[in-house]
């Protein structure tokens, strides 16, 4: 920004006749300031105050790594359980007409309104040895509760509305017209399917599943119930940092932190990547 | 959600090709596989708050949430969203006219800073107010040293509560009012009126549903944030334990019945919630309709 604003070719903003441009932008740069981008960044400089050596120390730590392998790795195949039943049920809700509908449509925002820790305790009464579905798996030798399974049934929970309220609104929008022109074609409907519908639904099932990852990765309330939380087997990222910042280990709390912040910020940029790619192979 | 256009489907008769829809059996096997799906995963945790709460009859449930503590963790939560809720309502409307009627550099930008909060987990949305105002903080030895509590009291769980909720009122309002565009204002203040008569007779009324809309999620997110609220209150009881902390307590205490209690309370607010948003997207479906999905 060498030019002076009177300039032509550049204007920090457009004309307007409508007033309060700068109280608005003011007040909502200066709030977002201080409650997010102050705070943030203050975490930002600790854990680069820290040193190499020390950071690496952390990173490095077994148990820090287990921690995110779970973390990530639960929260991947939470989010694929719901990119199958997640479109299932939107497919079912867009295209199916059935008694009740507007009422499991609704249920599906269930898990953005219930409390994380409601979930979780329920989820672990229900999962556990003696508990309702528990008593149906142990037969089976299927144990949920206090396992790394465990943290894949909270997140699933969790992330479901993320994947079926972004494929929703563009399965609404597909044009049967292009189901009939592929159909009069020969086309059967698994191929119709495959072909046709799939391909338009592709960046909005990859958003979806971006956002129940990246929500499943940070999660906490929900999941310490269930995990069980036994170190190296199924304690996740985020209750590393609480422990740590309990041993009043702030360094060590901060680089986890900061690591977790990298990592998702890399899965966001790989995603927008795919996203792009999809949008292009698709068209 | 139920726009006419969908309606038009709606007779999956003979008259349709058999190829652009399933046939009935595998009509039927998807919806059970959705319905068992949504069955497990959702109706199952909510039905067994309530069965827990009620195990040991009506009288030890009332008796569990008369409890001091209980009632305490419920005024806390009351106060904390009594504060946070408002301020990012106020937010939420002036970044939502900043972005929404004016054309600016960096529009994008700031749009994608806004949402931030949700791609940090709730538990880094505490940790950082911890590394600013602890004991260790940046801050924590002028706080001390001028008797500042702001960790492990309640304006640290506001600050928590305000980081984790902050986009929702915003995320709301922005994309409802970059649909209305400048028209009604600019009207207005060509017959006269000042900026704050546009907003309070123009504006607020054009955009009140979605406001609605956004503070009733704003709201549950502030009442039932864990991870956040779980890093900077220091779990203080009856003085700095809100009622999802509250749920927490009592559960690992093995008192079942006095968790799912408390936790019965958030579960109703969570079905209200829904009730609400529904009744909302049911009348006002389309001027919502592009503020839907999330």
């Amino acid at each position: 920004m060498t030019t002076a604003p009177a300039q032509a070719g550049w204007r920090f903003r457009q004309p307007s006749v409508i007033p309060g441009f700068g109280l608005t932008l003011g007040f909502s740069l200066a709030y977002l300031t201080l409650i997010i981008l102050i705070p943030l960044s203050g975490l930002i400089w600790r854990s680069a105050s820290l040193g190499w050596a020390d950071f690496w120390a952390i990173a490095g730590d077994r148990r820090t790594i287990n921690a995110l392998e779970i973390s990530f790795g639960t929260a991947f195949l939470a989010a694929a359980v719901n990119v199958v039943f997640g479109t299932l049920v939107a497919w079912v809700l867009v295209r199916y007409r059935f008694p009740g509908r507007r009422i499991v449509d609704a249920m599906v925002d269930l898990p953005f309104a219930l409390p994380t820790a409601v979930a979780g305790i329920a989820l672990t009464t229900l999962y556990a040895p003696n508990g309702w579905i528990g008593k149906l798996l142990m037969p089976l030798g299927i144990k949920v509760a206090y396992t790394p399974l465990g943290i894949v049934v909270a997140l699933v929970f969790i992330g479901l509305p993320f994947v079926v309220r972004t494929v929703q609104p563009i399965m609404e929008e597909i044009d049967k017209e292009v189901e009939e022109a592929a159909a009069t074609l020969g086309a059967s409907r698994f191929q119709i399917i495959t072909r046709v519908l799939f391909p338009g639904l592709a960046p909005a099932i990859i958003t979806g599943f971006s956002l129940a990852f990246a929500r499943g990765v940070g999660e906490y309330g929900s999941v310490i119930f269930i995990a069980g939380n036994l170190p190296y087997k199924s304690e996740i990222a985020p209750l590393l940092i609480v422990i740590r910042l309990e041993e009043y280990n702030y360094p060590a709390a901060t680089a986890i932190a900061a690591i977790m912040l990298a990592l998702s910020f890399v899965m966001l940029l790989v995603v927008n990547l795919v996203q792009t790619w999809s949008r292009k192979r698709y068209g | 959600m139920a726009d006419p256009e969908i309606k038009s489907y709606e007779p999956y008769h003979e008259s349709r090709s058999a190829a652009v829809t399933e046939s009935r059996p595998a009509q039927a096997v998807l919806m059970a596989i959705a319905f068992v799906f949504l069955g497990v995963f959702l109706l199952l945790p909510l039905i067994i708050v309530f069965h827990e709460a009620l195990a040991k009859g009506i009288g030890a449930y009332t008796q569990a949430l008369g409890e001091p503590d209980a009632r305490s963790a419920i005024r806390l939560t009351l106060l904390v969203a009594a504060i946070s809720v408002p301020l990012n309502v106020v937010f939420g409307i002036s970044a939502a006219w900043a972005i929404a009627k004016f054309e600016f550099k960096g529009k994008a930008f700031l749009t994608t800073l806004i949402d931030l909060p949700f791609s940090v987990s709730p538990v880094i949305s505490g940790l950082v107010y911890v590394l600013l105002f602890g004991a260790q903080g940046l801050l924590g030895e002028w706080l001390k040293a001028h008797g500042v509590q702001i960790l492990f009291a309640v304006p640290g769980i506001v600050l928590a509560t305000v980081f984790v909720t902050f986009p929702f009122v915003a995320r709301e309002l922005i994309p409802l009012m970059q649909e209305q565009g400048n028209g009604d204002e600019e009207a207005a203040l060509s017959l006269g009126a000042n900026g704050w008569q546009t907003f309070w007779y123009v504006t607020l009324p054009n955009v009140k549903w979605g406001l609605l809309y956004g503070v009733l999620l704003c709201n549950a997110r502030a009442m039932g944030e864990f991870g956040a609220v779980s890093v900077v209150s220091g779990h203080i009881r009856g003085l700095t334990n809100t009622m999802p902390l509250h749920v927490e307590i009592l559960y690992n205490e093995y008192n079942a019945v006095g968790a799912f209690a408390v936790a019965s309370l958030l579960a109703e607010l969570a079905l209200v919630t829904l009730v609400l948003k529904t009744l909302l997207e049911m009348r006002y479906g389309a001027e919502l309709a592009a503020t839907r999905g999330h």
